[in-house]
C-alpha cells in the first residue's frame, strides 16, 4: 500500500455506507459496527434500568410503601442493579467506545479477533435477554449482590435464569478483554510504541486485565449459587455445612475490581478530553498510564473492605483497610495530573469538556467518600446505609457515566459523521450535573443519619432528604432525555462532521469521519508521541495572549 | 432548615463521639482538597481560556518528578492517618470490656429477639441501662441480618451458623432506632426496633415488671436433662464424655493436636457438629443435634455450661443430675 501518495480518503466508502441491510450489521466483523451494536443494546438496558430507578425514587418520596408491595420494590432495586451494572456500566465504555476506537487509535484495521468480537456481542445479548426474560417472568429479589444463604435457600423468583444470564454475559466481558490485550500487544502501527499510546488505550489495557482475571471468579460464584439452589451441595448455607461468608469473598473478589472496570475506561476518556480541550500534552503521561495499572493490580487486593462488619476477622479488616488506602493514591495522582494539564493550556469549554469537568467534580466527592468508607472506624457506622448508596452512585453513575457521555460527545462526529446541537448539548450536560448532585448528595446525609439501604419503608424523619433526592432524580431523568433527542436528531439533520472537528491529536482524527471499513486510506506510520500539541501544531508561532 | 429534617444523628454511646471526630477530620481534609482543586481548575479555565481558534497550549519544561512525588506522598500520609485512627477505633469496638453485661440477640426473618442476662426476653424492643457496657452475642435463625443502632454508631452482621459479637456503652437516656442493615428478604424494611436507654434504677424496675415476650424457652438446666446431655457429660455418667464443670473459658487439647478455647462458638459447634473438634482422649461418639434444637435453646445450654462451677467445688463424686424439675 505504498502507491499513490495522494490517495484521496474521500473515495473510500465509510464503514456505514460499505454495506446495507440487517445482515450487514448482525453478521459484521467490523469492530466499528460491533461498537454500534453494543451502543444500541446498552442504551436499551440503560433506559430499562433508568425507568426502574424512577419508580424506586417515586416510591421513596414518602415513608410508607404506597406504590408497590415490599416484594415488588425489592425486585425493582435488584433488577435496577443487575441491569445497570452487568448490562450497562461494565460494557459501556469498553464495548462501545473501546471497540470502536481502540484499533483506530493504535492504527490497526480491526481488533485481533474480529469473529470473537462478534461472538462477545452475541453472548452479551443472550445473557441480557435471559436476564430480561427473568424480569418478565417475575424477576428476583436477592439484590444484585446475591448474598447467601438468602439467594441459595430463601429467595423466591428466577434466581437460576438470572444467574445463568450473568454467567453468559460474563464471557462476553472476558473475551472482549482478551481481544483488547492481544490487539494492543500485536496490532500497533509502525512507530506506535508503548509510550506513544493514548492514555485511553492504557486504561483499556488495565481494564482488560481485570476483566480476564476477575470475571471467571464471579462466574464460578454465581454458578455455585445455582448449584446450591438445585442440589443443596453445602458450599454456602450453614444448614448444609457451608460458609455464607465464602460467597462474599468470591463475589467481592470480582465485584470490587468491577468498579474499576467501570471507572478506569472513564479515566481513559478523561485524559483524552482534558488534553484535546486544552490542546496540551497530558501532564505526567507515565504517572497517569501506570496509575491505571497500579489500580488494576491493587484493586484485586481490597475486596474485603466490603466485609468489615460481616464477621470477617478484625485483622483481615485492618489489612484490607490499609490496601484500600493505597488504591486511593493513583486516583488522586490522576486528578492532580489532569488539573496540571490545564495549566498554560488553551482551554475551550465545548460539551465534551463540560462533561470532563463534571467528572472531576463528582469523582472528587465519590473518591474522597471512598476513603471515608475504607476507614474502619467510619465504615462501622455508614456501612450498608444510604451513605454507601450515594458513594457508589457518585463513582459508578456520576463519574463513569460522565466519562461515557463525555466520550460519546467527543467521538460522536467520528462515529456518525454528524455534529450535534451545541446549545442543547450544553443544556443537557448542565442538567445532568445538577440533577445528579441533587439526587445523590442528600443520600450522604441520610446515610450518616443511619437510613439503611434497600428499605422499602423508612422512618418519617428521613422524608425531607428523600423528597429532595427524588426531585433531583426528576431533573436527572430530563437531563438524560435531552441527549437522546438531539443525538438521534443529529443522525438525520446534523451538520456533516469534518475529520477533526476539535483540532485534536490522535490517529482517529486523521482519518475520515466516519472512517472507512479498514479505518485508514493508507496504513499510518506514527512519528510522534500522543498529545504532541505544542511541538507539532501549525499554530506554533502564535503568540499567546498571556 | 426544615424542622423535620435532621442533619446529624444523636450521639449516644462512647463509640459515637469517637467515630464522629474521625469523620469530621476526614470530611475537613476532603473539603479542603476539593475546594483547592476546584478553585485551581476554575482559575486555569479563566486564565488560559482559548482566545484564538488555532491556539495551542504552551509546553511546560523542566523536571516534574518532584511535583509528582509530592502529590503522591502528601495524600498517602493523610490517608495513613485515617487508616491508623480508624483501625484503633475499630479494634476498640471489637473488644468488649471485662465488666460488660452479656445479652443475646437473635435475628430472624423479620424480627429481633433479645435476651437479657437475667433471662428476660423482648421482641423488637431492647431495654438497657445507661453507662453500662453491654455485650451482644448474636446469631441468625435463617439468612444474614445486621444489627445496627445509628445513635451508637454500632453495626454488626448477624449470621446463621455462627456467633458474632458487638458491644456498646450508652451515654444518654432516650429511645433510638434499631435497623436491620443487611438486606434479608421481603420485609427487610420492617425488621426494625427500638432501643430504650434507661437510668439503672429504672432498668431494674423494668426488669422485674411485666412479662417476658417471645414465648417460654426451657432453661439450660432443663434442656441438659431433656436432651440427655447428662447421661454422658456428668462425672457419674456411664458413657465416656468430657465433664463440663468449670471448663468454660479454659483451653482444651483436641485429638488432632490443636488447642481450642471453650467459648460460646465452640460449645455451639460441639452441640451441632460434635465430630468436628473432639477433645483429646475421647471418641467422636456424640450424635449431632443439628435440626433438633433451636438457636435459643443452644444459647440456654451454653449459659448453663458456662455457669457450671468447677468440678472440685461442686464435689466430684455422685453429683446428682441437676435438679428435679418436671
Amino acid at each position: 500500500m505504498t502507491a499513490p501518495a495522494t490517495a484521496a480518503p474521500t473515495e473510500l466508502p465509510s464503514y456505514l455506507e460499505a454495506a446495507h441491510g440487517p445482515k450487514s450489521w448482525l453478521l459484521t466483523r467490523d469492530h466499528k459496527r460491533i461498537g454500534i451494536l453494543y451502543l444500541v443494546a446498552i442504551s436499551v438496558f440503560f433506559v430499562l434500568g433508568g425507568l426502574m430507578a424512577v419508580l424506586i425514587r417515586a416510591e421513596l418520596a414518602t415513608p410508607q410503601g404506597d406504590m408497590f408491595s415490599s416484594d415488588v420494590y425489592n425486585r425493582l432495586f435488584t433488577m435496577h442493579g443487575i441491569l445497570m451494572i452487568f448490562f450497562f456500566l461494565i460494557p459501556s465504555i469498553p464495548a462501545v467506545l473501546g471497540n470502536f476506537l481502540l484499533p483506530v487509535m493504535i492504527g490497526a484495521k480491526d481488533l485481533a479477533f474480529p469473529k470473537l468480537n462478534l461472538t462477545s456481542w452475541y453472548l452479551y445479548m443472550i445473557g441480557g435477554l435471559m436476564t430480561f426474560g427473568s424480569l418478565l417472568t417475575g424477576g428476583i429479589d436477592t439484590g444484585w449482590t446475591f448474598y447467601t444463604p438468602m439467594s441459595t435457600t430463601f429467595a423466591q423468583g428466577q434466581v437460576l435464569v438470572t444467574a445463568v444470564g450473568i454467567f453468559v454475559a460474563g464471557f462476553s466481558s472476558i473475551l472482549t478483554g482478551l481481544n483488547f490485550i492481544v490487539t494492543i500487544h500485536r496490532m500497533r502501527a509502525p512507530g506506535m510504541t508503548w509510550f506513544r499510546l493514548p492514555l485511553f488505550v492504557w486504561a483499556h489495557y488495565a481494564t482488560s486485565i481485570i476483566q480476564i482475571l476477575g470475571t471467571p471468579v464471579v462466574a464460578i460464584a454465581i454458578l455455585l449459587v445455582g448449584a446450591e439452589r438445585l442440589f443443596h451441595i453445602g458450599v454456602f448455607d450453614p444448614k448444609y455445612g457451608g460458609d455464607p461468608l465464602l460467597f462474599q469473598h468470591l463475589f467481592w473478589f470480582y465485584s470490587h475490581p468491577a468498579v474499576y472496570i467501570m471507572i478506569l475506561p472513564a479515566m481513559g476518556v478523561m485524559s483524552e478530553l482534558v488534553t484535546a480541550f486544552s490542546r496540551k500534552r497530558v501532564f505526567g503521561y507515565h504517572f497517569v498510564a501506570f496509575s491505571s495499572l497500579f489500580i488494576a493490580v491493587i484493586g484485586f487486593l481490597v475486596w474485603g473492605h466490603h466485609m468489615y462488619v460481616s464477621g470477617q476477622s478484625v485483622v483481615a479488616g485492618a489489612i484490607f483497610s490499609f490496601l484500600t488506602m493505597l488504591v486511593a493514591i493513583p486516583s488522586a495522582v490522576k486528578v492532580f495530573n489532569w488539573t496540571a494539564t490545564l495549566y498554560k493550556g488553551s482551554i475551550s469549554l465545548q460539551t465534551p469538556m463540560l462533561y470532563a469537568l463534571g467528572f472531576i467534580g463528582v469523582f472528587l466527592i465519590g473518591g474522597l467518600t471512598g476513603v471515608m468508607l475504607g476507614t474502619l472506624g467510619i465504615d462501622i457506622h455508614v456501612h450498608d446505609t444510604y451513605f454507601i448508596v450515594a458513594h457508589f452512585h457518585y463513582v459508578m453513575v456520576g463519574s463513569a457515566i460522565m466519562g461515557y457521555l463525555g466520550g460519546l460527545h467527543f467521538w460522536w462526529p467520528k462515529i456518525t459523521g454528524r455534529m450535534y446541537d451545541e446549545f442543547w448539548s450544553k443544556v443537557g450536560a448542565l442538567l445532568i450535573f445538577v440533577g445528579f448532585n441533587t439526587t445523590f448528595f442528600p443520600q450522604f446525609i441520610l446515610g450518616y443519619l443511619g437510613m439503611p439501604r434497600r428499605y422499602h419503608m423508612y422512618p418519617a424523619e428521613f422524608q425531607t432528604w428523600n423528597v429532595l433526592s427524588s426531585a433531583g432524580a426528576t431533573i436527572l431523568g430530563v437531563g438524560y432525555l435531552i441527549p437522546v433527542i438531539y443525538l438521534l436528531w443529529s443522525l438525520k439533520f446534523g451538520a456533516k462532521a469534518p475529520a477533526n472537528p476539535w483540532g485534536a491529536k490522535g490517529l482517529e482524527w486523521q482519518t475520515a469521519s466516519p472512517p472507512p471499513v479498514e479505518n485508514f486510506a493508507t496504513p499510518p506510520v506514527v512519528t510522534e508521541e500522543a498529545y504532541a500539541y505544542e511541538t507539532s501544531a501549525p499554530a506554533k508561532e502564535v503568540t499567546v495572549g498571556v | 432548615m426544615l424542622p423535620n429534617a435532621p442533619v446529624f444523628p444523636p450521639v449516644s454511646s462512647t463509640l459515637a463521639s469517637k467515630v464522629d471526630t474521625l469523620f469530621f477530620f476526614t470530611l475537613g481534609v476532603s473539603v479542603l482538597f476539593s475546594v483547592a482543586i476546584v478553585a485551581t481548575i476554575a482559575a486555569f479555565i479563566v486564565r488560559y481560556r482559548r482566545r484564538r481558534a488555532d491556539e495551542t497550549g504552551q509546553e511546560i519544561k523542566g523536571n516534574t518528578l518532584l511535583l509528582e512525588l509530592a502529590w503522591s506522598i502528601v495524600p498517602l500520609g493523610l490517608v495513613m492517618i485515617s487508616f491508623f485512627w480508624g483501625a484503633s477505633i475499630f479494634f476498640e469496638s471489637a473488644r468488649p470490656p471485662a465488666d460488660a453485661w452479656s445479652f443475646h440477640v437473635y435475628g430472624k426473618q423479620w424480627m429481633w429477639k433479645v435476651e437479657h442476662p437475667e433471662g428476660k426476653r423482648e421482641i423488637n424492643e431492647f431495654h438497657v441501662p445507661v453507662n453500662q457496657a453491654v455485650k451482644l452475642t448474636m446469631t441468625s435463625e435463617d439468612v444474614i441480618h445486621n444489627f445496627s443502632v445509628p445513635a451508637f454508631r454500632l453495626k454488626m452482621d448477624v449470621l446463621p451458623g455462627r456467633y458474632s459479637t458487638a458491644w456498646f456503652r450508652a451515654t444518654k437516656t432516650g429511645t433510638y432506632h434499631i435497623f436491620c442493615d443487611q438486606y434479608c428478604g421481603v420485609d427487610h424494611s420492617k425488621m426494625v426496633g427500638k432501643i430504650h436507654v434507661m437510668e439503672p434504677q429504672d432498668y431494674k424496675r423494668w426488669l422485674v415488671s411485666g412479662t417476658s415476650a417471645g414465648g417460654a424457652v426451657a432453661s439450660g438446666e432443663e434442656l441438659f436433662v431433656a436432651k440427655a446431655c447428662n447421661t454422658c457429660h456428668r462425672p457419674d455418667s456411664s458413657a465416656r464424655a468430657p465433664v463440663l464443670d468449670g471448663v468454660f473459658g479454659k483451653k482444651v487439647a483436641l485429638v488432632d493436636g490443636r488447642t481450642v478455647t471453650v467459648d460460646e462458638s465452640y460449645v455451639r459447634e460441639s452441640i451441632l457438629s460434635p465430630a468436628t473438634k473432639v477433645v483429646q482422649g475421647y471418641q467422636p461418639i456424640m450424635p449431632t443435634f443439628q435440626g433438633q434444637i433451636s438457636e435459643e435453646e443452644v444459647v440456654q445450654l451454653i449459659k448453663y455450661i458456662r455457669d457450671l462451677p468447677p468440678a472440685a467445688a461442686s464435689g466430684a463424686p455422685v453429683a446428682a443430675p441437676a435438679g428435679g424439675q418436671p
